[in-house]
């Protein structure tokens, strides 16, 4: 963060904040940037986005239009970014990456998409991510699979996978993904770059592709902690068309930058640094740190004992609200419709049963036995006083410490098409994310080092109810610290 | 907990899916698993636990009731897959 790059070098490596100042001092344009990240998104290979925004240029001449009067909307003023595809964009096809939808055209725009509008950000277009943002991985794409920009043979992590790879690639100034159990901070970590899930609540769902309601939230993707707190004074805050969007005012998220490690106190828990986790990560996260600790951060080793049953409890709600959510796929009144059909019945069933891919095919009935009579009690339920049990947990451990220290995802990014002999092999990849969903938390990712294989780590901070600053502050202090 | 073909059955036309039978088996197989790993919620001591619905206790959000603008009609309707005037069309279900 101290040295701040110029123009003079390759425009695509900027930071938003640096694009930002570049902006400012006149010695760029939002057009140049713009047609930059274009000409790259053009040549990238990795199969980033599904669709490309024909109108960015436009929106970037308008912006520097603005500029040339004096009325500069704000910091992110011009700053070209891409949306994942389940955030619905007015005139723009949002396909949540399933045949399902692969011809929507939304007719109204989501609230974090109208709020960037707002903020004067140039839309380049729209991401790859698992069909309804189900998975680890991002190959769940009727549009085909997202390659890590650092190892292409290798995913990019899900579901936010072409949010991620396009900050990694430098194909976008900043994304925004969604975090159903980790789908922002997962593919984060897997292409070196920061995530933020934030409270939830504190962002809009307005407009956003439901997946499971109650753990849904929106998250900026940035390649420092400086861009995540820009976006994310940009897009948080009550929105009239959530009610469950939460209406405490926002903190100087840019002011928490400088808080620093000192006297932060933070807690480890043992029950992420275990088993399962790969011996590199688990040094990694032991680096970062000590690397706090020597800047004067107290680090202790806490507990959650719960811990276990997150994944269980998760899999169950998540699959539940799904279900549900996904009811509304039936061929009537938008999406795809099968061609065949000799009544309504058979419609709904056959368009149902050629939209939606085999994982999301896999939820929907996961989440239907569980709802269905007789078993409610023994897993719906069950499952949400699980979730009252994990929240005590975190509830207890948050007395004592400002943010909680984990690994981001056990292990860093697998090879494509790695089969999986059953899906819980995959399910249980969540394992470090899921747990902030189920409480509601906010917890962000950030890059932590490389393995032997030079792949990127990811280290988690877990904050306590609408803590975005601590963990900003986290995020900053880890930065400086160098173990990146 | 052991899931059969024809729970599977049950559950896909709960669900309104058509599956193959190679798909249903392989998904019995799965769910299997699946329902297995949540069976693991059984440990839970959760006697007078309250289940958590939201993380984030917002309750009864209310608005004034207000007349306001909604979507045009013909911009909601652009998406249907098929449609008349200012209606969806969908096979006749009523002779």
């Amino acid at each position: 963060m101290s040295q701040h790059r110029t123009a003079g070098e390759d425009l695509a490596l900027l930071t938003a904040h640096e694009a930002s100042r570049c902006l400012a001092e006149g010695k760029v344009s939002s057009v140049q940037l713009t047609q930059r990240m274009l000409d790259r998104i053009s040549q990238s290979q990795n199969n980033v986005f599904i669709t490309v925004n024909l109108k960015a240029l436009e929106e970037a001449a308008a912006a520097d239009a603005r500029r040339a009067k004096g009325e500069v909307r704000g910091p992110l003023d011009g700053i070209p970014m891409a949306l994942k595809d389940n955030i619905s964009t007015q005139g723009l096809r949002t396909t949540c990456a399933s045949r399902m939808l692969a011809d929507f055209v939304p007719p109204y725009s989501a609230t974090v998409a109208r709020r960037l509008s707002d903020a004067g950000c140039v839309l380049l277009g729209k991401l790859n991510m698992d069909e309804f943002a189900m998975g680890s991985t991002s190959e769940n794409s009727y549009f085909g699979a997202v390659k890590n920009p650092k190892d292409p043979q290798r995913v990019a992590g899900g579901s936010s996978g072409g949010s991620a790879a396009a900050v990694a690639e430098n194909l976008a100034y900043f994304t925004l993904g969604s975090d159903t159990g980790g789908s922002v901070r997962q593919p984060a970590a897997m292409c070196g770059v920061m995530g933020m899930k934030p409270t939830y609540g504190r962002i809009s769902r307005y407009g956003v592709v439901a997946f499971a309601s109650s753990l849904d939230q929106i998250g900026p993707i940035t390649k420092d902690a400086e861009d995540c707190a820009l976006v994310l004074a940009a897009i948080a805050g009550k929105d009239p068309y959530d009610g469950s969007s939460l209406a405490n005012p926002l903190p100087d998220y840019l002011a928490a930058l400088e808080g620093g490690a000192k006297g932060l106190r933070i807690g480890i828990p043992k029950e992420y640094m275990g088993e399962g986790i790969s011996p590199e990560v688990r040094a990694a996260v032991e680096a970062m740190a000590k690397t706090l600790e020597d800047q004067g951060a107290v680090v202790e080793s806490c507990s959650l004992p719960r811990t276990e049953y997150a994944l269980s409890a998760y899999y169950v709600i998540s699959s539940a609200e799904a279900c549900s959510n996904l009811g509304r796929y039936d061929g009537v009144k938008y999406g795809y419709r099968t061609k065949e059909y000799k009544n309504l019945a058979e419609m709904i069933e056959k368009t149902r049963s050629e939209g939606f891919g085999d994982e999301v095919k896999r939820r929907i009935l996961l989440g239907t036995y569980t709802l269905s009579a007789g078993y409610f009690d023994a897993y719906y339920k069950r499952a949400q006083q699980a979730r009252t049990l994990i929240m005590e947990d975190f509830r207890k451990v948050f007395h004592q410490y400002d943010v909680l220290l984990t690994p981001t995802s056990p292990v860093t990014a697998w090879p494509l098409g790695q089969k999986h002999a059953n899906p819980l092999e995959l399910y249980a990849m969540d394992v470090c994310t899921v747990s902030v969903n189920v409480a509601g938390l906010p917890a962000c990712s950030v890059p932590c080092g490389l393995d032997s294989q030079g792949l990127p780590i990811g280290a988690q901070f877990i904050a306590n109810t609408l803590g975005e600053a601590v963990l900003l502050r986290a995020a900053a202090a880890a930065e400086k610290g160098g173990s990146v | 907990m052991t899931i059969t073909i024809e729970t599977v059955q049950h559950i896909a036309h709960l669900a309104k899916l058509q599956l193959s039978d190679t798909e249903m088996s392989r998904l019995a197989d799965e769910m299997e698993k699946i329902v297995g790993f949540a069976d693991k919620l059984g440990e839970l001591d959760i006697e007078g636990v309250k289940p958590t619905t939201h993380a984030v206790a917002v309750h009864n959000v209310l608005r004034d009731d207000e007349l306001k603008p909604s979507y045009d009609r013909g911009k909601i309707l652009q998406n249907a897959p098929e449609r008349d005037a200012a209606c969806f069309l969908v096979p006749k279900v009523v002779e």
